[in-house]
């Protein structure tokens, strides 16, 4: 199968500056200096039909383009490598494996956008990926392709590496923004959207590690060929699934999206573990709802993937088996996003220790039949929170209430989880 | 105090910043690195460095998972209790190290040695269940595996 982002990679240890730049590797940041004007980058980008990779999905070029033209002043543009959503580890691989699709990257997007200053804002607890990276930019900055009048294009391009201390919300475009300036990490009210007043207020892009990484082949191969990379004509390119739970394999691999997803499990997963039997997955981090076996022949894309009620998300497709109880898994869940709410607004702050508290006696065998109903409500209230953790927060909870009833008025009748002996 | 070298050095970090602030979370670590956790004393000094008052220091370091404004063992043990780690085990490995151990979640060992932690998820959920002593990762985790990494990192500095 034609690999992308994973082309380069090198048993056991990353790719070398001189093994990728021998095998095309800025190629395609000279094409763009001396043939493309910044538009046409950005046309091409568009054309791909590239969508944002960090979980919403949203069109790349068209999300460049927002950047007011005439405004004076620095603008940025900062690649979101907070990586903390639960399930997703995909980030991670590709940079330990291959930091200069991302820095090549990173310097084309700026060109695109007319940045001065870019930064990748790195989780803590990746340091691999960070040394990585510090390396791959100063191998760049030797060959003349960052800093001033690179290639001597006249354009000029600083890239900086900024380190968090550990904190889900900061993966939040806005949030991250405050983590970057050394604020207090909350969010911050929209509009003023970032492409208009952003880091620093001035126009800021904030993009995932694999939207930005897949950059560079769009300009050296072309929009037709990233588009023809999909297994449906709705899809465009290759998308990174890292899965885990309870398959046979527990990979990280490169897969054209509109794959179904019991071609994934079945092809690279190698089935289930020994001994278990599939009940439902997570298909893309902690905050999307419950797929399930009636979902097999699903292509995994966005629109085919939100159309069967739940989200593509980061591709972190995270497995159970039948033993798996669900009403414990949302818990789990829930208790995550209840830890990592960052405390700004109410429904939120209080609205997720809440449901956790109904799950926590729904799963101890003290729960009532109208506690379905109130979590139902909650699910609908906590749509009302500043930003979008709350929500997210609650798909698995939705997932569980549409798909797993049966399961959660067992737990009632029999006043104890039916997994636990 | 934080010793003469480390104050220069994390002024020099300063002064290469956009703004102070952008730096606040580079020196938090640090002081945190040299005392073994962020004292009181390091929110003033790092306050001082950066230009702020120790009360926007303070609501900075509070915000963050990695910054801890107790005192802490030598060692912190953090068990991701995130969904993948929780499909393979992570109750029964914080379980046993709370025996092990003899310390509740959040309690430090008598030696002084382990402080005993849950996480959230650690990007390695492809290995799981998964944890970090110190700054090392372990991975693929059974009781066994763990009781001997813990054992390694008692004698290790
Ligand atoms: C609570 C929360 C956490 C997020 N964490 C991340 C993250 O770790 N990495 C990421 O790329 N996007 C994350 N996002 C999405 C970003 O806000 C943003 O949409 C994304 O970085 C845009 O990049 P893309 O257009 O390339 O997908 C998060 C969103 C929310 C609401
Ligand atoms: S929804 Fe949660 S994370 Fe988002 S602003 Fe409100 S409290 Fe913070
Ligand atoms: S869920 Fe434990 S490392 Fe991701």
């Amino acid at each position: 199968m034609e690999q992308v982002l994973f082309r380069h990679n090198k048993p056991g240890r990353p790719v070398t500056f001189a093994e990728y730049r021998a095998e095309g590797g800025f190629a395609a940041l000279k094409k763009a200096l001396t043939e493309m004007s910044p538009d046409d980058v950005q046309q091409t980008v568009i054309d791909s039909g590239m969508r944002g990779r960090g979980g919403a999905g949203f069109p790349t070029g068209k999300k460049w383009s927002f950047v007011p033209r005439d405004l004076h002043g620095p603008r940025y543009l900062i690649c979101n490598c907070d990586e903390m959503e639960p399930g997703t580890y995909k980030d991670r691989v590709l940079l330990e494996n291959n930091p200069y699709s991302l820095v090549e990257g990173m310097i084309l997007a700026g060109y695109a956008i007319g940045v001065h200053h870019a930064f990748i804002f790195i989780r803590r607890g990746y340091e691999t990926p960070a040394a990585n990276l510090r390396q791959a930019i100063e191998e760049a900055k030797a060959a003349g392709f960052l800093g001033e009048n690179i290639l001597g294009s006249g354009f000029s391009m600083e890239l900086d590496i900024h380190l968090s201390a550990g904190r889900y919300i900061c993966g939040e475009e806005t949030a991250l923004m405050n983590a970057l300036e050394g604020r207090r990490a909350n969010p911050r009210a929209k509009p003023p959207f970032p492409a208009v007043k952003g880091l620093w207020q001035g126009p800021t892009v904030v993009n995932n590690v694999e939207t930005i990484a897949n950059v560079p082949y769009i300009i050296a191969q072309g929009p037709s060929w990233f588009k023809g990379l999909a297994r449906i004509p709705e899809a465009s390119g290759m998308k990174l699934f890292c899965i885990s739970g309870h398959v046979r394999n527990t990979v990280c691999v490169e897969l054209p999206l509109g794959m179904t997803l019991g071609e994934i499990l079945e092809g690279p997963c190698g089935g289930m573990a020994a001994g278990k039997k599939f009940k439902a997955c997570i298909p893309g981090g902690a905050s999307t709802p419950y797929l399930t076996e009636e979902h097999f022949n699903l292509p995994m894309d966005f629109d085919a993937v939100a159309k069967a009620g739940s989200r593509l998300g980061t591709g972190g497709i995270v497995v159970f088996d039948t033993n798996t109880c669900m009403v414990g898994a949302t818990l789990n869940l829930i208790q995550f996003f209840a830890h990592e709410s960052c405390g700004w607004c109410t429904p939120c702050r209080e609205g997720l220790p809440f449901v956790r508290e109904v799950l926590t006696r729904l799963e101890a065998g003290n729960g009532v039949a109208e506690d379905i109903d109130i979590l139902r409500e909650h699910v609908k209230f906590l749509s009302y929170a500043f930003c979008a953790l709350a929500p997210g927060a609650m798909g698995p909870v939705e997932g569980l209430l549409r798909l797993f009833d049966d399961e959660i008025r067992e737990h009632i009748s029999k006043k104890k989880c039916p997994f636990k002996s | 105090m934080i010793p003469e070298k480390l104050k220069k050095e994390l002024e020099a970090r300063v002064a290469s910043a956009i703004t102070p602030r952008e730096a606040a979370v580079d020196v938090m670590k640090e002081v945190q690195n040299h005392y073994g956790w962020l004292t009181d004393e390091g929110v003033v000094e790092a306050a001082e460095i950066l230009g702020l008052s120790p009360l926007q220091v303070e609501e900075l370091a509070t915000f963050y998972e990695m910054i801890y404004r107790r005192p802490v063992g030598k060692k912190v043990i953090k068990i991701c209790d995130s969904i993948s780690c929780w499909t393979m085990g992570d109750e029964e490995l914080m379980a046993h190290l709370v025996k092990r151990l003899g310390v509740e979640p959040g309690g430090t060992t008598t030696d002084g040695m382990f402080t005993l932690l849950p996480c959230s998820c650690l990007g390695n959920c492809g290995n799981a269940p998964a944890m970090m002593v110190g700054e090392n990762m372990y991975e693929n985790l059974t009781q066994e595996k763990a009781d001997e990494i813990l054992e390694k990192e008692k004698m290790s500095p």
